[in-house]
């Protein structure tokens, strides 16, 4: 009888065995941690649904989690989400990607790798500095001389930092999908007359268009997750408003809200942090898994 | 027989390259313009803080303690509670991320089970960090009674590192060529040596850029905080076990969110030794990185 391959690696040590066991169980972290916050979401929520309707939760126009008459309805936490994540895109979107287009295409190998470790050092920096920013810089120096009838909490200083906080994100993973463009298709572009400019609008971008729109759906994901930015920017006021001068409250910042305060953990306001909480991951979630099935569906192989 | 009809003109083309270059050179004008916004955005930042914050640095703001009076706060407690913090976190975040990471890059087949496990890491990573506050908060806080602690604390944001620590170190033996491990099993290795003595020690700068990476995140970090117990005001030095613990992003919060402008000084002063850490552990990323990759070529 022939030794293959196989047989030696049954043959390993017993010690090595109980490493692969170890090993293996240290991959299931991922797993058990994932279903265990879907658990724990889905668990408290349902409890919070014995006492509110979930028809109320997810229509009502009102929320009112701490002055009486209470409200239940998380539209204004989920606009005030939208509000600051839309301005946060109009902002960091055209950054990014202008930001993207410069490092892949124009940059010398110098210049990139000056600028490069400048934009990722952003992508460090912690958000609650950015907070701080719009609330003693952006707010007073900018905001409120340009702009009438605007807050020291505004949706829009939030906006404004949070898409500052995004731009990383964005330029990384849109360079990346730009560079992934073989040199052979614009040289083939470039030989056909066109410009530089056409070059990148007509070929590169149009290659890259799954990574850049990936990288996109990501920073919305992003920025309706934020938290401390938000916080300090945009202040704790749930109102039902497109209006970005206004101070809104978003999901996160409730959350962190209700946490700060002294809410007994038995109270309804304590149980309606998990219910926000799996709106807000239900959200998350699906624009995550959205942007992972666009780069695997409309990659182009070359 | 009627006439054939006149030849249609071809539309000739006109190369109109003049106005075509100067398309491009509006556009190449708007990426400069982008890249200058952001660079000046951080410049500005960081003048900000810096001025606001200077005139509090000294080194009773370093051993003191927080205070109603603004002149007497200082911020020992939340930075002992960061250092604290942040090295519990690494103890339970990296033994458990290079495992899975070694298991899932140099073990696991390419099953459905295993694309699964991969997959689900990468969207880990992209969940909000608060959740991972509501998460510590019912499994750790209330489940395992570990209560309002820096433990509590810890655990969650090693939860919330996780992610890029697996990633990171995935990536980083990624990176190491096939022939390292093959030359290792010709010299009769099994297939842990081979990890150990082949991939782990080529594959080390990288993980441990990862790593570091990962602790500036975790120091950085405040929100999932706020739900496992870090509170703003706290006199003492924590002790991991028993409650009552701030770090210093929940210090600047507590700090930024009171109107008064000697608050803001304060909360600036803190943004600073933050950001002073952070740049320390990315000195020390970068020195690690050109020290153990040194001896490595192919």
């Amino acid at each position: 009888m022939t030794t293959t391959a196989a047989d030696l690696v049954a043959r390993r040590p017993k010690s090595e065995r109980v490493i692969e066991f170890g090993l293996s169980a240290a991959a299931l972290v991922g797993v058990v941690t994932t279903i265990g916050i879907v658990v724990v979401l889905v668990y408290q929520t349902i409890g919070f649904f014995t006492q509110v309707s979930i028809v109320e939760f997810l229509t009502g126009t009102k929320w009112s989690a701490s002055i009486t008459p209470y409200a239940w309805g998380i539209l204004p936490l989920v606009a005030g989400t939208f509000v600051v994540a839309g301005i946060a895109m109009v902002v960091g979107a055209p950054l990014g990607l202008l930001a993207a287009v410069f490092l892949a295409e124009y940059a010398s190998d110098r210049t990139r790798n000056t600028v490069k470790p400048i934009l990722e050092a952003i992508a460090g920096i912690p958000t609650i500095v950015l907070g701080f920013f719009a609330i003693n810089w952006l707010t007073p120096v900018v905001l409120k001389p340009l702009i009438p009838g605007i807050g020291g909490f505004s949706a829009l200083a939030a906006g404004i930092v949070v898409g500052i906080l995004i731009t990383p994100l964005i330029t990384s993973l849109s360079d990346d999908a730009m560079r992934a463009v073989p040199r052979s298709l614009r040289e083939g572009a470039y030989a056909m007359g066109a410009t530089k400019w056409e070059v990148i609008r007509s070929v590169v971008f149009r290659a890259a268009i799954s990574g850049i729109a990936a990288s996109l759906i990501l920073a919305v994901s992003r920025a309706a997750g934020e938290t401390m930015a938000v916080y300090l920017a945009a202040g704790t006021n749930p109102q039902l408003t497109l209006d970005p001068r206004q101070s809104v409250e978003t999901m996160t910042v409730f959350i962190a809200a209700v946490s700060l305060g002294d809410t007994p953990s038995t109270s309804i306001q304590f149980q309606s942090l998990f219910a926000v909480g799996a709106t807000l991951f239900a959200i998350t979630f699906g624009l995550n898994i959205l942007s992972e099935r666009i780069v695997r569906r409309f990659r182009t192989h070359y | 027989m009627a006439a054939a009809a006149p030849p249609v003109a071809a539309p000739r083309f006109v190369p109109n390259i003049g106005r075509r270059k100067l398309k491009g050179t509006a556009f190449y004008g708007l990426c400069i313009l982008a890249v200058a916004i952001l660079l000046l955005a951080i410049l500005i930042l960081l003048v900000d803080v810096f001025v606001l914050g200077v005139p509090w640095l000294n080194a009773d703001f370093i051993t003191g303690t927080p205070s109603r009076r603004p002149a007497d706060a200082g911020i020992l407690p939340a930075l002992v509670g960061s250092i604290q913090l942040v090295a519990i976190t690494c103890v339970v975040a990296f033994p458990i991320g290079l495992a899975a990471a070694i298991s899932l890059e140099e073990y696991a087949k390419d099953t459905r089970l295993n694309r699964l496990l991969r997959a689900n890491i990468s969207n880990l990573s992209g969940v909000p960090s608060i959740i991972y506050g509501i998460f510590g908060l019912a499994i750790f806080v209330r489940t395992l009674s570990l209560g309002y602690t820096l433990i509590s604390g810890a655990l969650t944001l090693a939860l919330l590192i996780l992610p890029i620590v697996i990633i990171t170190s995935m990536e980083a033996m990624r990176a190491v060529p096939g022939t390292q491990r093959e030359a290792a099993y010709a010299l009769g290795a099994t297939r842990w040596q081979v990890v150990r003595g082949a991939v782990l020690p080529s594959a080390a700068a990288g993980i441990l850029t990862g790593i570091i990476l990962a602790v500036a995140r975790a120091i950085g970090e405040a929100a999932p905080l706020i739900l496992v117990g870090a509170v703003g005001f706290v006199t003492f030095l924590p002790s991991p076990l028993e409650g009552g613990y701030t770090v210093l992003p929940i210090q600047i919060f507590d700090w930024a969110s009171r109107p008064q402008e000697d608050f803001q000084g304060l909360a600036a002063a803190t943004i600073i030794v933050l950001l002073v850490l952070l740049v320390i552990l990315d000195i020390l990323a970068v020195v690690l990185r050109i020290r153990l990759s040194r001896h490595i070529q192919w």
